[in-house]
C-alpha cells in the first residue's frame, strides 16, 4: 500500500471529514484505500463477513458529486463505515453470525442504516460477531473467528469483535455495534478503540436482530472520542417504529467535547478496583488514568456499588430468558435455514433449530427456557429483575455524589483464542464490570488508557454516566484522550 | 450430583423446540448446572419490598403510542422472498397433524 493511502487511513473520522470538506481528498479515493486495506489485511484479521465494494464505490461517487456541488450532507458524508452483521441491510445478506440465517437477505433497512445512508456515509460491509451477539470473544461466530489486530493469537473481544477489529486495523473510520452486556465496550477496550453504549432508548432498535430486548442498545466504535460523538449524533433520536426509543431531544455531543475535566466529580467504586480477578497491570493503568483526571482538576470521590457482584448472576438469567423468547422466531418457516426431510412440523422446528444454532445460543435458550418455566419463574427471572432494581438504586445513589463513575472495562487485556472457549462460566465472568451498566440502563464509554505494562496490549477505561448524560461521558473521555499519548498502530498486522 | 437431571435437560429442550444429541444433553447438563449453581447467590439478597425492573426506561421517557393509522408495510412478495418453501402467497410447512 502506498504511503498516501496508509496516511489517509490513519486520519480520524473527524479529520477525514475536514479533508473531504476542503476537497483535499475525494470519498472515492478514501473508499478505495479502505477497500484495499480490507483486501490486504482481512484474510488475517477476519473482521468482515461481507464486503459490499461496488455499492461502497457508488455511494462514494455520489458523495463526491454532492461535494462538487457544495452540498455535503455533514460530517459523515463520504466517510467509509462498516456495520456489525446484526443490522438489517436491504438487499445485503445479514447473518447475526449464525448458520440459521445463512443466505437471509433482509427486505428492509434498520433505522440506524437508514440514518447513516441519509447522512451520506459509505457502507463498506458487514462485520463478524459472536452468534446472535452472545459472547465476549467473537469465537462463537459460525463463520470463523475474528482476530485482534494487536496480536493475532488473541481475540478482539465480543460480541462486536469485527467492529472493534476493523476500526483498529484501519479498515473503516468507524463502525456500529450493539451492546447487551458489554459487547461494544469490551471489544473496544481489547482492540484499543473508543466504544460508546448509549442510554437504553437513545438509539432505535428497529431492524436490529434482537438478543435481549430490555438490554440491547446500538452504539458506535471509532478511533477517537470525537469520532464516536459524530457517529452517535447521526444515529440517535426518536423513531416511532421502536416503542422503547426515547422522545427526549438529542444533545449536541460535539459542542460539549472540549469542556475539559476541571470540576468533574469522578466516582470510583470501591468494589471495582478490589474485585477478585482484576489483573494488576490493568488496575495500574486505570489508577493512572484516575490520577490524570485529578491532575486535570477533576475530583475523585469514593462511591459504593454494593450489588456489583450480583450483576453477572442477574444478567445471565435476564438475558437468556429474553433471548429464549426472541430466538423462538427461528423456526424454519419464514426465513433462514430449514432442515429438509422432517415428517411433521414439530420435528422440523426441533431439527432446524438443532442444526442452525451453535452451542452458545442453544445454551442460553436452554437456560432462559428453564428460568421462565413453570415453578421457576419467581425464583429466577422475577428475583433477577428485583436485583436489577437494586443495581439501579446503587447507581442513583452514586450519582448523587459524582458526575461519572470510572473503572476498568474488563478484568484483563484481550485473552488468547481458545483460552476460555470450553468454559462458558469463565467467559461470562469477564463481563463483571460491563453488565451492570446495561441492567441499570445507563450510558457507558470505553476508551484506551494506555498499554498493559507487561503484555503490550491496550487497556480500557470505562466511564458510566447518568441516564441520557452521554454529553458528560464524551467530555470526560475527550479530556483524558487529550492528556494521554495516542496508542501506536496495532502491531499484529504490520506492515 | 449436578443440579439438573438428564430428564430435566430433555424436558427443557422439548419446551425450547431443540433436538439435542445425547452428547449435547450430557454437556449441557454439566454446564447449565454449573451456571445455575452460580446464580444461586442471588438468594443471599433480601429482595422483598422491591419492585422488579421490568422496563429499562423511566416512566417519563416512555413515548406515547402513535396514532392507529394504516401505514405502508412489507408487500407479500418481499415478506415471502426468504421463505424456505412457499405456495402462492403462503408459507408452506410440513404436515401439522401427525
Amino acid at each position: 500500500m502506498s504511503t498516501t493511502a496508509r496516511d489517509l487511513l490513519d486520519l480520524s473520522l473527524v479529520d477525514l471529514a475536514g479533508a473531504l470538506d476542503a476537497k483535499r481528498v475525494s470519498s472515492r479515493e478514501v473508499t478505495d484505500a479502505a477497500l484495499g486495506r480490507i483486501t490486504a489485511t482481512d484474510t488475517r484479521v477476519g473482521a468482515f463477513l461481507t464486503v459490499t465494494a461496488e455499492r461502497a464505490r457508488a455511494q462514494a461517487e455520489a458523495a463526491d458529486a454532492r461535494a462538487a456541488r457544495g452540498a455535503r450532507l455533514g460530517a459523515l458524508d463520504g466517510v467509509p463505515i462498516a456495520l456489525k452483521d446484526i443490522f438489517l441491510t436491504k438487499g445485503v445478506a445479514t447473518t447475526a453470525g449464525s448458520r440459521i440465517l445463512e443466505g437471509f437477505v433482509p427486505p428492509y433497512d434498520a433505522a440506524v442504516v437508514e440514518r447513516l445512508e441519509a447522512a451520506g456515509a459509505v457502507l463498506l460491509g458487514k462485520l463478524n460477531m459472536d452468534e446472535f451477539a452472545m459472547g465476549s470473544s467473537n469465537e462463537n461466530s459460525a463463520y470463523g473467528p475474528c482476530r485482534n489486530p494487536w496480536d493475532l493469537s488473541r481475540t478482539p473481544g465480543g460480541s462486536s469483535g469485527g467492529s472493534a477489529a476493523a476500526v483498529a486495523a484501519r479498515q473503516a473510520f468507524g463502525a456500529l455495534g450493539t451492546d447487551t452486556g458489554g459487547s461494544i465496550r469490551e471489544p473496544a477496550a481489547f482492540c484499543g478503540v473508543v466504544g460508546m453504549k448509549p442510554t437504553y432508548g437513545r438509539v432505535s432498535r428497529y431492524g436490529v436482530i434482537a438478543f435481549a430486548s430490555s438490554l440491547d442498545q446500538v452504539g458506535p466504535l471509532a478511533r477517537t472520542v470525537g469520532d464516536s460523538a459524530a457517529l452517535l449524533q447521526a444515529i440517535a433520536g426518536r423513531d416511532d417504529r421502536d416503542m422503547t426509543s426515547s422522545a427526549r431531544p438529542v444533545d449536541d455531543y460535539r459542542a460539549a467535547l472540549e469542556g475539559g475535566a476541571k470540576g468533574l466529580r469522578i466516582g470510583v467504586p470501591r468494589e471495582w478496583l478490589e474485585a477478585e480477578g482484576l489483573d494488576a497491570g490493568v488496575a495500574r493503568r486505570v489508577r493512572e488514568a484516575l490520577a490524570a483526571y485529578e491532575t486535570m482538576g477533576a475530583r475523585l470521590v469514593e462511591v459504593s456499588l454494593p450489588h456489583t457482584r450480583y450483576g453477572i448472576a442477574a444478567y445471565y438469567l435476564i438475558a437468556p430468558a429474553e433471548a429464549s423468547s426472541n430466538l423462538a422466531r427461528y423456526d424454519g418457516v419464514r426465513y433462514g435455514l430449514r432442515k429438509p426431510g422432517a415428517r411433521g412440523l414439530k420435528e422440523m422446528y426441533a431439527e432446524t433449530r438443532d442444526e442452525g444454532f451453535g452451542a452458545e445460543p442453544k445454551r442460553r435458550i436452554m437456560l432462559g427456557t428453564y428460568a421462565l418455566s413453570a415453578g421457576y419463574y419467581d425464583a429466577y427471572y422475577l428475583r433477577a429483575q428485583k436485583v436489577r432494581t437494586l443495581l439501579r438504586r446503587d447507581f442513583d445513589r452514586a450519582f448523587e455524589a459524582c458526575d461519572v463513575v470510572a473503572g476498568p472495562v474488563a478484568p484483563t487485556v484481550a485473552f488468547r483464542l481458545g483460552e476460555k472457549a470450553s468454559d462458558p462460566l469463565a467467559m461470562y465472568l469477564a463481563d463483571v464490570f460491563t453488565v451492570t451498566c446495561n441492567l441499570a440502563a445507563l450510558p457507558g464509554l470505553s476508551l484506551p488508557c494506555g498499554l498493559h505494562p507487561t503484555e503490550a496490549m491496550p487497556v480500557g477505561l470505562q466511564l458510566l454516566g447518568r441516564p441520557f448524560d452521554e454529553v458528560t461521558l464524551f467530555r470526560a473521555g475527550r479530556a483524558l484522550e487529550r492528556e494521554l499519548p495516542p496508542l501506536p498502530r496495532p502491531p499484529g498486522i504490520e506492515p | 450430583m449436578p443440579l439438573l437431571s438428564l430428564d430435566e435437560v430433555r424436558r427443557i429442550a422439548a419446551l425450547a423446540r431443540l433436538k439435542l444429541s445425547a452428547e449435547e444433553e450430557q454437556v449441557f447438563q454439566g454446564q447449565l448446572s454449573a451456571i445455575l449453581e452460580y446464580v444461586e447467590q442471588l438468594k443471599e439478597l433480601d429482595v422483598s419490598g422491591f419492585e422488579p425492573m421490568t422496563h429499562a426506561l423511566a416512566a417519563g421517557d416512555v413515548p406515547p403510542l402513535r396514532d392507529d393509522v394504516v401505514r405502508p408495510s412489507l408487500q407479500p412478495e418481499e415478506a415471502l422472498a426468504n421463505a424456505p418453501a412457499r405456495e402462492g402467497t403462503c408459507f408452506k410447512v410440513p404436515r401439522i397433524i401427525e
